[in-house]
């Protein structure tokens, strides 16, 4: 067993530090160096650039606070105070000088890789999607808003609002002219001393102030929850205005009962219930079309395997998923590495300009280059069938076969720039009195090669090629800009098709047509692509520890 | 004050850096809070409007509306005090956004899209139903009836876009009436030398294009969804699989690669644009948003009514686009007003028709943006048609249509079996 160690990249020494005044010099053993003006850890200036910038940072985050203070957000108060009380401490305390250098790469790590996890995972055990957006709360009140249907035939109210004590009124004009007034409490009443303005819309009554529209707007919450019942009989429905100055008469389709927990039709008498499953339900099963958010386990987990629409495809994906990663690494590295053997020559000419047109794909964005080679590849007017193959009407992206085939050349296209320039780094920083014993030794230039320069060259491109791995196993620009996933699967009712890897799925999934959006399944299968990914990647490393014994 | 200080070379950039992350992490940390907490801010009854969290309404529009909506905005902050903010997103993201957002009590008050999302804000209990009164009566009742979800009115409209069949009249003279005639003379054409191409549609390489066919489908007889008693979409009567569907099938196989080729499927809507304005075919079925580009062109065009396959008017889809108030809106009521009373004036849509180019919702307005030709025939179709499905099962017929139709039209399988697979896969879909 190699014991691990220190790996540097061969390619570079480690820099070496400029030399440092002693770090945890105290104060009073203040060494004496007159020779050089170097900026001295207890200097002047740098103790005031030090309150300065941390006086900065904390009036910001004291603004900060408030904010949070007034939008009553108590977790993220409590959060983000201990937050800063944390990077006070640790910035002026004496010593512990690894917290200095930490904090801000551990804040960092928390808050944009952490905290997003944790989401995302939390996620994954929840209903939220479409049709489960939000709590429960909010749900019931989005059902009663829409429940309120304007009683067919009724006739529109101008409506002037007006106070007395603290209770608000409303006084109605109807379209004859008359005037009547009422309130939550008081059902319509006619107001026939009531002053109109020029219109003829009533807007003053003697014992009551008229509130102008400025006031109407400030105390906006109170007059929308106004209700003057028509009648006694609460059939009749009731007038409610939406801007201050119109009223209609409204019936609610829904009544909701708070003591039971239930929806009710005014017409038909259908009872709707909470049916467990974050939505309200009949007997039948006919579901309102507002939901919420609940927690449901594992689930999502249970679905991604066992859903029909899902379970066909995914074993397939999923093996194109590992098909595409790894081809793609293993010939965009067998290429670059070709082409930067070839042209690492030190007599070759012109080498600048080969190594630039060689670079050039990876100077492209992907998401361009995608859309560019679809274009190219159409079937009949791509430029590759009319230009170079005569008019062939080949469809490099409508058939299964080939669009695997043509998403994985493009992929190589974009890719084996990045590895061409991995491997010229890493061949260059090859000592060059190995070839030459190898050479007086009478080994062949293959031999060399494959005996000697590949393995050292491994120990330092090894862990790239992990990551490249990683990077293409969730390489979504290509695939989505090229084919979008196509050609579709015939066996399935969900978008998917034969060149979609796993996050284009989860992206459909999430945010895709089709089945409305799911975020809860969306985020199960990325746990599940994390922990493919997250093995996979940790075998491999263990794996390239072995490459070490090289050195 | 004397601070310890340990490391002055790196103190600076260290300090700097902690500032930001910590900025960076009260923010992030903040927002999570936001979504977290449930409990809506209520405003406290004070007559300062400010205090009480009025006196601002948040909008959220696209940069290529919000030009247009600066006038009638300056003129509502006069009358009423009330600055409202445009907010300029991505289209894009306008919809899935306001869904996520307005739960949080961060979403906007209003926000302007197409009437098709109305379905899929409903189900999510994003939107407030909005009640015009007298004023529906004003705008054009196809507008209208685009906003009307489930009995009650959910937007207020202010354009109507659909498609309509242009003509390159230096290549074929006189309006046709059917396909057939349509096909016949774009063939003729063809066969003079006039042109590539006998027919131009759009077609995505995944997707094919329901939406641009549709008005060949509706002709024949063949619609979505049935209605139910208010006129609305009913999910629960899937009507594409009818035999009035599998005949369309039948004839989109005839027209399509493996038949007369009229309808191509490696034709994508840019092929089809750049080849019409070429002048490469005399048709090319699209919408108002090529116009502008054949006119630029100098092509000389006419803009022709949608020829019919079959017994029934070809209707297009028409999709209004309008602005819609939030469920969670804390300002509510001068949303409302500003919506009610502002926006469906004359001069808001005249300036949104000035921006925009499409055909406006009101009448008044309309009138007077007919006094230009290609805004009147595509006011005109657009007057025939029908809306586009809001009903949130609209997404799962999308994905199946475009991908049968696709199928279909490459000659892959028997038409009449794919289609009516497709139906049974929506039915389970939109039953489930």
């Amino acid at each position: 067993m190699p014991k691990p160690e220190l790996r540097e990249l061969p390619t570079t020494p480690a820099p070496a530090g400029p030399a440092r005044p002693d770090i945890n010099g105290s104060s009073a053993g203040q060494s004496v160096r007159p020779k050089k003006p170097t900026r001295h850890p207890d200097s002047l200036k740098g103790t005031i650039a030090k309150v300065v910038l941390l006086g900065l940072v904390d009036a910001f985050a004291v603004y900060v606070l408030m904010m949070l203070f007034l939008s009553q957000s108590w977790a993220a108060l409590a959060v983000s105070s201990l937050v800063v009380l944390a990077i006070n401490w640790i910035y002026l305390r004496k010593g512990g000088l690894p917290a200095k250098y930490l904090a801000p790469g551990v804040l960092f790590l928390l808050v944009f890789q952490v905290l997003v996890v944790v989401f995302s995972g939390y996620i994954a055990f929840t209903n939220y999607g479409d049709g489960h957006n939000s709590t429960k709360d909010d749900a019931i009140s989005a059902i009663q808003l829409t429940a309120q249907k304007r009683v067919p035939d009724s006739p529109a109210y101008k409506a002037s609002v007006l106070t007395k004590g603290n209770d608000y009124y409303l006084l109605f004009t109807d379209p004859s002219g008359k005037a009547q007034i009422g309130s939550t409490e008081q059902p319509l009443t006619e107001a026939p001393d009531a002053g109109k303005d020029s219109t003829g819309k009533a807007t003053t009554l003697p014992g009551y102030q008229t509130l102008k529209f400025q006031e109407i707007v400030a105390s906006q919450q109170e007059i929308l929850k106004i209700t003057v019942p028509v009648s006694d009989n609460p059939a009749d429905g009731t007038l409610r205005t939406a801007d201050g100055s119109t009223a209609y008469q409204f019936k609610p389709a829904l009544n909701y009962d708070a003591a039971t927990d239930t929806f009710t039709d005014t017409e038909t008498g259908r009872e709707y219930r909470d049916n467990g499953k974050g939505a309200f339900a009949d007997a039948n099963g006919e579901t309102l079309a507002t939901g919420w958010k609940i927690d449901v386990g594992m689930d999502n987990f249970v679905r991604a395997f066992t859903d029909p629409s899902l379970r066909g495809p995914l074993l397939g994906v999923i093996l194109w998923t590992f098909t595409f990663s790894i081809a793609s690494v293993a010939l965009t590295f067998v290429m670059g590495l070709f082409l930067a053997t070839t042209f690492n020559r030190e007599d070759l000419r012109g080498k600048k300009v080969y190594r630039i047109l060689m670079i050039l794909p990876y100077s492209f964005p992907a998401f361009l280059s995608g859309l560019v080679w679809s274009g190219i590849l159409n079937p009949e007017f791509g430029w590759l069938n009319q230009t170079l193959l005569g008019g062939a009407n080949i469809g490099w992206l409508t058939d299964p076969v080939l669009a695997k085939i043509s998403v994985l050349v493009v992929n190589v296209w974009l890719g084996f720039p990045y590895m061409f320039l991995v491997c010229t780094g890493a061949l260059q920083s090859l000592p060059s009195e190995i070839d030459e014993a190898a050479r007086m030794d009478g080994a062949s230039a293959w031999r060399v090669f494959r005996s000697i320069k590949l393995p050292l060259l491994l120990v330092s491109v090894a862990p790239l090629l992990i990551s490249s791995f990683a990077f293409n196993f969730n390489n979504f620009n290509v695939i989505y800009m090229l084919t979008g996933g196509g050609p579709r699967f015939a066996d399935t009712d969900r978008d998917i098709g034969s060149t979609d890897i796993l996050i284009t799925l989860v992206y459909k999934v999430a945010f895709g047509q089709g089945t409305g959006r799911d975020y809860g399944l969306a985020s199960a299968l990325a746990i599940i692509i994390f922990i493919i990914v997250a093995t996979i990647s940790a075998i491999s490393f263990k794996q390239t520890k072995a490459l070490e014994d090289v050195n | 004050m004397k601070v310890h200080n340990t490391l002055a070379t790196q103190t600076t950039r260290r300090v700097f850096a902690t500032g930001a992350i910590s900025v960076a992490a009260a923010l992030a940390l903040s927002a999570c809070g936001g979504s977290a907490s449930t409990a809506p801010a209520s405003a406290e009854a004070k007559p300062d409007l400010k205090a009480a969290g009025a006196g601002v309404i948040t909008m959220w529009v696209d940069a290529e509306r919000s030009p247009a909506l600066k006038d009638i905005t300056e003129k509502f902050k006069s009358d009423a005090g009330i600055e409202v903010k445009l907010v300029v997103k991505d289209f894009a993201a306008v919809r899935d956004d306001f869904i996520t957002q307005v739960p949080t009590g961060q979403g906007p008050d209003l926000i302007v899209g197409p009437h098709d999302w109305i379905g899929k804000f409903v189900q999510n209990g994003v939107i407030a139903p909005i009640e015009l009164g007298d004023k529906a009566g004003q705008f054009q009742d196809s507008s209208i009836k685009a906003m009307t979800y489930n009995g009650a009115v959910y937007g207020v409209p202010y354009a109507i876009e659909n498609i309509a069949l242009l003509r390159n009249t230096s290549i074929v003279e006189n309006k046709a009436a059917t396909f057939d005639e349509v096909v016949a003379n774009g063939k003729k054409a063809v066969a003079e030398g006039k042109a590539t191409f006998p027919f131009l549609v759009g077609m995505d390489p995944k997707q094919a294009d329901p939406y641009h066919l549709y008005p060949l489908q509706a002709s024949m007889g063949s619609q979505v969804f049935g209605k139910n008693a208010d006129g609305g979409y009913d999910a629960k009567q899937l009507l594409i699989g009818d035999a009035a569907g599998v005949e369309f099938a039948r004839k989109l196989a005839a027209w399509g690669d493996a038949g007369e080729k009229i309808i191509n499927s490696n034709i994508t809507g840019d092929i089809a644009k750049e080849k019409f304005l070429a002048g490469e075919s005399p048709y090319f079925l699209t919408g108002p948003w090529n116009v502008p580009d054949v006119q630029k062109k100098g092509i000389k065009f006419a803009v022709d009514e949608l020829p019919t396959t079959g017994s029934q008017p070809a209707q297009p889809f028409i999709g209004v686009n309008g602005f819609f108030i939030s469920a969670k809106s804390a300002n509510a009521l001068a949303t409302n007003e500003f919506v009610t009373n502002y926006l469906t004036s004359e001069s808001a849509q005249d300036s949104m028709y000035a921006a925009g180019g499409r055909p406006p919702a009101l009448k008044a307005s309309f009138t007077k943006a007919a006094s230009d030709p290609v805004v009147e025939a595509f006011g005109k179709i657009g007057s025939t048609g029908v809306p586009m499905p809001a009903v949130p099962e609209m997404s799962a017929v999308w994905a199946d249509w475009g991908a049968t139709e696709l199928a279909i039209i490459k000659g892959q399988g028997d038409p009449a079996e794919a289609w009516t697979k497709m139906a049974d896969s929506i039915k389970s879909k939109i039953g489930g």
